[in-house]
């Protein structure tokens, strides 16, 4: 009897793992080509971009937050990344006269365009008191206009070979946007479980006024939670832009959702104080398991959406379930 | 049958929670027209019994007779449809929705097109409005009522469902003593109409005055029934603890040193004026008055939760510049909050985030990361040094008794080794056991030095415990009084309602 509970409670746990590598099996037994090396890694790599902003959003939404605004963020980011990274070859240069700038230039202003931008959706949700919904929600449309304007709605491209080693290079074996994506998965762990800023920002999701008696700057906690999740932007910007070796200003439209859905699958609670990094990663991969399979299974791309949305929600149902039996 | 002679007949009702025994046989009857009361330390079975009742919970075993009939297996909705009512604790009205769409949420009337009737849900809670004296437009929003209004409405929803039985749950605790009296005319208004109330209260003086009957319960059993007029206010104490009363303060006389905390002509711009004390090292300093007089506010204002318009605070002889609790903190103060809920606990984190979060500058390891181990020590230190009964520092501390929330509460604030604890409501909320051993603790604190602020609103506790007690009445401070043997409540009282004022 014990037993059976302890096994079950580790299923209620760890429910969303089994179900990923349900997926796995599955996959690799109705198609070889699934299991190859070079699949799995295609299936990483596809998964950075989101499965980055995705890291940034769990912090968010720990904290009892949503950010509405990443995917534009993100495109924002990469066209400017995108104007300072153009080879001299470029047939079209956004800056006509500028010399060939090394790459930690555009990885710089792309990260601190996202810090910026995420700066100002903490600024006014600590600072105003707006709820973030609404703060995110008119950030996300600011955004997008700006990286329309700032490229008058054209592509940037051919850029500089370094930029093209961001996206397409590997590192031991290894493809550059997965070694980032893991470089970005330990930073955000350390950050949320290993520091005082990470344990307060749980306090804050859990109980802002508890968190305010405590002695926790409530305002700086957030402040720092919305900057964390646009560098996350930034450096998911910089990927995106490495792996198409352009940028274009209608970029990562709607990745936002992508990166709230995958935060969910992987447990983390829309109430607050609840959620882990891991739990983000597995969310990840379902999803990109999941299109990933069904584009081998030649699934309609339409169906895929249905899919996936259903999914989404099963997760969701599955996991108040979990929390509701705890209380 | 022969059960026909009372409405209400619960007979050997047991609930098993997983791990607990919340009901272990409780039998209850409650006759037509009668206002029941029941009293019992908090977790002692009162609310799990009426959950039980009104079909929130199914009973584990145990039978409910109803109006001569044996009812089981029936949801809230049924309940209601049979006539047993509830009036919880917190209300929990749609507050921007106008009296009427409360009252009849869930069985709006409805026109021949199937759409809601307006006019007709207005006419009948006009009628229900004027049963119970409530002189309000139907159409009046419930957010610009009172708390007493609001309960008022509770109780003409209660009755438009003609309630054979209607069971307040501490319907006093946000009332007026004005409103309490119009409450306890509906009461008896209702019960010369035959409708019979259970009456759940923590104030003994308001039983005297309203119920004809009262069950004492104690650790999930009834442990007497008796007619009100049989019974004296110790007795019942006595059958609610388990013990006398005086074995419950362990307070020691400790060694008073120099002053620590002086706050000179405080004031806040709304809740109170004036307000000048000492407190000194070792001292335990209580604070009386009634609900409303400003206590919690002085200590919030002083803590930097609530900005003060004039007045000085001084600590260790320096003046002390405080705006914030992050301020109150540096100056070494700590603040148990009286709404554990919420302002103490963070519900889903475990004990150990709970202790830690003011602290974890202590437990930062050489490159500025949170050392796990330590805060596992750490909190593990208070855990055995305070007695936390917990299966592990993991845990959510929503599972843990209020007691022992309590406790980590205490924990967090020692852990910042505070000068000065500011302690709001110390025990409210907690059982008769976890009450003793807070107050053994809040002992040992003076004891070691700690100068100790307790607001409280149960005289016997400030009685039991203080060195000297400042007593409020509307934002002023009437009394500074040293305790002794011969100072009695009926004296704080006279301080606590104006009637007598030192200042």
């Amino acid at each position: 009897m014990k037993h059976q509970n302890r096994l079950q409670e580790i299923f209620t746990k760890y429910g969303i793992v089994f179900v990923l590598i349900v997926m796995i099996i599955a996959m690799s037994m109705i198609k070889p080509s699934f299991r190859t090396l070079n699949n799995i890694l295609n299936i990483l790599t596809q998964c950075s971009v989101y499965g980055i902003l995705a890291l940034g959003m769990t912090v968010v939404i720990v904290s009892k937050g949503i950010d509405l605004s990443v995917g534009s963020i993100l495109a924002l980011c990469a066209v400017i990344a995108a104007s300072l990274g153009q080879s001299s070859t470029a047939s079209t240069k956004y800056f006509a006269n500028m010399a060939e700038l090394p790459i930690i230039v555009p990885i710089l202003a792309g990260l601190l365009i996202g810090a910026i931008c995420g700066a100002i959706n903490g600024g006014l949700i600590a600072f105003t008191g707006i709820p973030a919904f609404i703060a995110t929600l008119g950030m996300m449309t600011i955004c997008r206009g700006f990286a329309y304007i700032y490229t008058s709605g054209k592509p940037v491209s051919t850029l500089i070979p370094s930029f093209e080693f961001i996206g397409q290079g590997r590192l031991l074996g290894i493809p550059m946007p997965v070694v980032i994506y893991l470089g970005m998965i330990i930073i955000t762990k350390i950050l949320l479980n290993n520091t005082r800023f990470g344990k307060r920002t749980f306090a804050v999701g859990g109980n802002i006024n508890a968190a305010e008696v405590s002695g926790v700057n409530v305002k700086k906690i957030l402040l720092w939670v919305y900057t964390y999740m646009g560098m996350c932007a930034g450096v998911a910007a910089i990927v995106s832009t490495g792996r198409m070796v352009s940028a274009q200003p209608g970029l990562a439209s709607g990745y936002e959702l992508t990166a709230i859905a995958s935060t969910t699958i992987g447990g983390t609670s829309q109430s607050g104080g609840i959620g882990t990094v891991w739990g983000a990663v597995v969310g990840a991969l379902v999803l990109s398991v999941m299109r990933n399979g069904m584009t081998i299974l030649g699934i309609q791309s339409y169906l895929q959406q249905i899919v996936e949305g259903v999914v989404i929600i099963v997760a969701v149902i599955l996991d108040m379930r979990k929390n509701a039996r705890k209380a | 049958m022969e059960k026909e002679k009372d409405l209400l007949q619960m007979v050997n009702i047991e609930k098993n929670f997983p791990g607990v025994k919340a009901l272990k046989g409780v039998n209850l009857n409650v006759g037509y027209g009668e206002v029941h009361a029941l009293v019992g330390e908090n977790g002692a079975g009162k609310s799990t019994l009426m959950k039980c009742l009104i079909g929130l919970y199914p009973v584990s075993s145990g039978d409910i007779y109803f109006a001569g009939k044996k009812i089981e297996h029936y949801s809230t909705a049924q309940a209601l449809t049979m006539g047993i009512s509830m009036i919880h604790q917190e209300l929990s009205p749609v507050l921007y929705r106008p009296i009427m769409e409360n009252l009849w949420l869930g069985r709006e009337p409805l026109n021949r097109f199937g759409l809601v009737d307006h006019q007709e849900m207005y006419n009948k809670s006009l009628r229900v409005l004027q049963e119970i004296e409530l002189d309000e437009d139907p159409r009046t929003l419930m957010v610009n009522l009172t708390v007493a209004k609001m309960q008022m409405v509770e109780i003409a929803k209660a009755i438009s469902y003609d309630a054979k039985l209607i069971i307040m749950d501490e319907p006093s605790s946000a009332l007026t003593e004005h409103e309490e009296q119009q409450l306890f005319k509906i009461i008896r208004k209702l019960k010369k109409q035959g409708t019979s109330i259970i009456y759940i209260s923590h104030r003994l003086a308001e039983i005297f005055e309203i119920a004809d009957k009262v069950t004492v319960f104690r650790d999930g059993k009834n442990v007497g029934t008796e007619a009100i007029d049989q019974l004296t206010m110790d007795q019942i104490i006595t059958m609610m603890i388990g013990r006398t009363m005086d074995e419950m303060y362990p307070k020691i006389p400790c060694t008073i040193g120099e002053t620590i905390l002086e706050v000179k002509n405080l004031s806040h711009k709304k809740y109170f004026h004036n307000i000048s004390f000492e407190v000194r090292k070792g001292e335990i300093f209580g604070i009386a008055g009634l609900v409303g007089a400003g206590r919690t506010e002085v200590i919030e204002t002083i803590f930097g939760m609530r900005p003060k318009i004039s007045g000085e605070i001084w600590i260790n002889g320096k003046l002390a510049e405080i705006n914030s609790p992050m301020d109150g903190i540096a100056n070494k103060m700590g603040f148990l909050t009286e709404d554990r809920r919420a302002t103490g606990i963070f519900a889903v984190l475990g004990v150990d985030s709970n202790i830690a979060i003011p602290n974890y500058d202590q437990f930062l390891s050489k490159i500025g990361l949170v050392d796990d181990r330590a805060v596992t020590k750490g909190c593990n230190e208070f855990v055995e040094k305070i007695q936390i009964k917990t299966p592990s520092l993991k845990q959510a501390i929503q599972n843990l008794s209020g007691g022992n929330q309590q406790k980590v509460l205490m924990a967090r604030w020692l852990m910042t080794g505070p000068d000065i604890l500011f302690l709001d409501e110390p025990t409210r909320g907690i059982d008769v056991g976890a009450k003793a051993e807070i107050y053994k603790l809040i002992t040992m604190l003076a004891s070691e030095g700690k100068c100790i602020v307790m607001v409280s609103s149960e005289l016997p506790e400030i009685l039991g415990m203080s060195d000297r007690i400042m007593v409020m009445h509307e934002g002023k401070m009437t009394g500074l009084l040293e305790n002794s043997s011969d100072l009695t409540q009926d004296t704080i009282m006279r301080y606590a309602t104006g009637t007598q004022d030192d200042f």
